[in-house]
């Protein structure tokens, strides 16, 4: 695959490159991330969960996936 | 009195200890300690996942959010909307309504920004959640952060983390005496008499993390803090006897040989 087909994002502060047309879920599905244990922000704006599968990442798009961990 | 629930956004809980799962050595530690202190609510901070390492374990798998109750928390915010923007994610993780706002002002001693905190507040209910709030001891901002709607009111008795006890017992006093919401010792406890002195106080509830976590033995004082707060609690609704400079002997003279 060329480099025309690759988009690059930025997760959680990492950056990432990943084919273009790639979904919300794709990444998830790519990161083992356990859904029912996160929220996602993409560009700073909270995702319904439920919707992953129809928002595709666009160059340069900033996801953030957030859990519990522990703390005061 | 008789022995009542503490009662928070209209839920009921047993235990008037709320602990924090920050800072114990690790995942397992923290889960006993939690169980031996029968707590019913723990306070958990919002990160980003690991995306690099994902064998590392997840505290909920350790503490299971159906049999405690998590109470998000924003600790480690500095602004209003980064506070706000921790809560709608921390909603959106598993619908958590019931929150903790910590709108920290000052990084040195972690006092909280009471203007941003206000600000959050006000918002925060407006989006229906029901906040708990962490703030200072000052009785004109409690009573402000009250009438936007707080489901709380959770002043400091000393920095957060500082062992130091209850520095302010006369703003307590005063808190106590005005508070409608529950009134709840968030930060300073140290050991087990300053909670039973913050119960002993009228105080409904108290959340305690380092004095635990930290402690050389967190288990044995996580059983420590449980029986302070009951303690604490008893002592206070059993109206305790009037202060006095005078001895008064504790058997009958009648029948002294």
């Amino acid at each position: 695959m060329n480099k025309k087909n690759k988009i690059k994002i930025v997760v959680n502060g990492k950056l990432l490159t990943v084919n273009a047309k790639f979904s919300l879920k794709n990444l998830i599905e790519k990161l083992k991330t356990p859904i029912s244990k996160v929220a996602i922000e993409l560009n700073e704006e909270i995702i319904d969960k439920r919707k992953l599968k129809k928002i595709f990442l666009k160059n340069k798009d900033k996801v953030e996936i957030v859990h519990f961990i522990g703390g005061g | 009195m008789k022995l009542v629930n503490l009662k928070i956004a209209n839920k009921n809980f047993k235990s008037r200890l709320i602990v924090g799962t920050g800072k114990y050595k690790n995942m397992q530690e923290c889960a006993k300690a939690i169980k031996i202190s029968g707590a019913e609510i723990v306070t958990v901070a919002v990160r980003r996942v690991n995306i690099s390492d994902k064998s590392k374990p997840l505290l909920m798998d350790y503490i299971d959010p159906k049999k405690i109750m998590y109470l998000p928390n924003t600790a480690g915010c500095f602004t209003s909307k980064d506070a706000l923007r921790t809560l709608r994610l921390a909603r959106e993780i598993g619908g958590w309504k019931i929150v903790k706002l910590e709108v920290l002002g000052d990084k040195k001693n972690l006092f909280p920004d009471m203007i941003e905190t206000l600000k959050s507040t006000e918002v925060l209910t407006k989006e229906g959640f029901k906040v708990m709030v962490y703030c200072n001891d000052d009785p004109l901002m409690c009573k402000r952060l009250e009438n936007s709607g707080a489901s709380a009111i959770m002043p400091l008795a000393a920095p957060i983390g500082s062992g130091l006890g209850i520095q302010n017992k006369t703003n307590i006093k005063i808190l106590r005496h005005q508070t409608k919401v529950p009134l709840i010792i968030d930060a300073g406890i140290g050991q087990a008499s300053d909670a039973v002195e913050a119960m002993e106080m009228g105080c409904d509830a108290v959340l305690i993390n380092t004095a635990i976590a930290k402690a050389k033995d967190p288990f044995q004082m996580a059983e420590a803090m449980k029986f302070a707060v009951i303690s604490g609690r008893k002592s206070f609704l059993s109206g305790r006897i009037i202060p006095s400079y005078q001895g008064s002997s504790s058997s009958p003279k009648r029948g002294l040989i």
